[in-house]
């Protein structure tokens, strides 16, 4: 267990100083959801929505659980991207050579990214707090927001390893991803209340489990606890669900990948 | 001398959807030698390679390493084994002090052997100067030599290197001839895969010859270069039409052996060529057949795969030597 333990922390550094060292990069990663979403889209929108519709005070404060929950979608599905890497070069071989736990490698993405992404949530919900968008929930909504995060999250990051994978190349998982998130984006409630959806749009978002998840978030940021509460044990279950279908099936590939 | 065994291979066949990769394999390492895996592209090197680091599970057949199973004892042999892989597996934006320290971990040593251990191998590798700059600005020497540290970190009793000179220029390849020499020296066994014929000529001492996933040829280079039987002389032939009439008139000349025709014209085996050469000759001349080219040379490594593959293994030779 001292073992276990000490490979998944060395693990886990390096994904971290991996990070640091692309300054750039990381900027980037941190600013795009909240400048391009929460700010430019959030703003420009705001009397083109209308808030019969929305049933929020502002066009931002409805879209800020979106937003949170895009930005678990997109670290979530790019989540596998460095252990592509890892696959491409060589060097997860040199890693799964070393006697560490067949687990540990995966293990460490996990609790990297989750880490990254709860963070970056904090930070939405900080700026989305300057615009005027208080969570009426308060810390405890705060805490039940990152939880939720979290669930949606690990079932991604493992579809997005079960990709890296199993694709042949790096061309491949990227087309699969650029593929997969703008749809689910549009097909669910982040933007546009499902209600005010096109019939089609709305029957298909009601699969998406980003719809679940921001069902739950929007009234811990907008309503209060009576509401969102039976949205909350919802997502929970559907979380549950969606999870263990995405780690049985990660689980396959990295199986197959690796013996 | 009975010589302590290191891995024991017996049968191993690896088959990948219906192909192949590896057929029938058995051979022995002993402790404290270099032993090559000599191959064109494709052959079945790497598979077996990666089968005895524990990476690949085999489809019939064992290896046992230090009397471990590949498969069953997999956690343990991984304790006892270093491996150098062919990609250059290194994480650009770490340091190369930074890939021992993660590897020091993976291997679970205490922060005691660690800070021991890593400064000695950045020492042994020549890489004191560099250790703290990301691996990003390192040559391709460079990059090789923290490879290699890499696999010796768990200070291994068995270190595996997957083509350990491949694309290096040629200063850089000699000093890891001398690393794996060095290591050697250690009592460690290496056992390494490589397509150059000079490599394994001249830093193994033991080779086999695998082509089709089966092994050809096994043994000593120097052996095996004598096994072929006489010296080798070709002839480069002008009239192409004469070839055969030559060959029919050399094949019973005394101190030959052989006689095989080639496109452009005849290789002899010959047991002495101060008899053989003017016997030659003398034929040709006979038979006005006149001729372009005389080559002759003791047998090489490359005439040793040719005997024993039917095909020169610069035939698919990838060209990163420059």
């Amino acid at each position: 267990m001292k073992e276990y333990w000490q490979e998944i922390r060395a693990l886990t550094m390096r994904w971290v100083r991996r990070l640091s060292r692309e300054k750039f990069s990381m900027l980037f990663t941190l600013v795009q959801p909240m400048l391009f979403w929460l700010i430019f889209f959030g703003n420009l929108f705001q009397r083109a929505a209308d808030m019969q519709v929305t049933q929020a005070s502002s066009y931002i404060s409805f879209l800020t659980a979106g937003v949170v929950v895009m930005t678990v979608l997109n670290n979530g599905l790019a989540g596998g991207v460095d252990l592509l890497f890892d696959k491409e070069n060589g060097f997860l071989e040199r890693l799964m050579s070393t006697p560490i736990h067949r687990t540990s490698v995966i293990l460490s993405r996990f609790i990297f990214v989750t880490t990254i992404t709860s963070l970056q949530v904090l930070v939405i919900l900080g700026v989305a707090w300057l615009f005027g968008v208080q969570p009426v929930t308060g810390l405890l909504g705060v805490a039940t927001i990152l939880f939720i995060g979290m669930m949606f999250g690990v079932g991604l990051t493992a579809i997005s390893m079960a990709m890296a994978f199993s694709v042949k190349s790096h061309g491949d998982f990227f087309s699969v991803l650029g593929f997969l998130s703008l749809p689910m984006i549009f097909l669910s409630s982040a933007l546009v209340p499902l209600a005010a959806m096109p019939g089609w749009m709305g029957f298909l978002a009601q699969f998406n489990p980003m719809t679940w998840a921001i069902d739950a978030v929007r009234p811990l940021i907008l309503s209060g606890w009576a509401e969102a509460l039976p949205h909350v044990g919802m997502v929970i279950g559907v979380m549950v669900l969606f999870d263990a279908l995405c780690l049985y099936g990660g689980a396959r590939a990295f199986r197959r990948a690796i013996g | 001398m009975s010589r302590a065994v290191a891995i024991e291979v017996s049968h191993l066949g690896k088959t990948y959807e219906k192909v192949r990769a590896v057929d029938d394999l058995s051979f022995q390492v002993y402790a404290g030698e270099i032993f090559g895996l000599l191959g064109p592209n494709g052959a079945g090197k790497s598979t077996t390679l990666r089968i005895l680091i524990t990476l690949l599970h085999p489809t019939s057949g064992s290896a046992t390493i230090l009397g471990m199973d590949s498969v069953k004892d997999a956690d343990r042999v991984r304790k006892t084994i270093g491996y150098v892989p062919q990609e250059r597996a290194i994480d650009r934006f770490l340091t190369g002090r930074e890939h021992l320290e993660l590897l020091a971990d993976l291997y679970h040593l205490s922060a005691d052997e660690a800070s021991t251990r890593i400064p000695q191998l950045l020492k042994l590798v020549e890489l004191e100067q560099q250790a703290d700059r990301p691996a990003k600005t390192y040559s391709g020497g460079m990059k090789r030599k923290l490879d290699i540290a890499c696999g010796l970190l768990p200070d291994p009793k068995i270190l595996f290197l997957d083509e350990p000179t491949l694309g290096l220029d040629v200063q850089s390849r000699l000093r890891i001839w001398d690393h794996v020499r060095a290591m050697r020296e250690r009592g460690i066994a290496v056992v390494m895969t490589t397509n150059y014929l000079d490599e394994a000529d001249q830093l193994c001492d033991r080779i086999a010859i695998i082509d089709g996933g089966r092994i050809k040829a096994l043994g000593v280079p120097n052996e095996l270069k004598a096994g072929l039987g006489g010296d080798l002389v070709s002839l480069t032939v002008r009239e192409h039409d004469r070839v055969e009439l030559l060959a029919a008139a050399v094949k019973d000349l005394p101190a030959i052996r052989a006689v095989t025709t080639t496109p452009t014209g005849l290789d002899i085996r010959v047991d002495s060529p101060e008899k053989a050469l003017p016997a030659i000759l003398d034929a040709a001349n006979r038979l006005t057949c006149q001729l372009e080219f005389i080559d002759y040379h003791r047998p090489r490594l490359d005439d040793v795969f040719l005997a024993h593959t039917g095909r020169s293994i610069k035939d698919d030779q990838p060209k990163a030597e420059d």
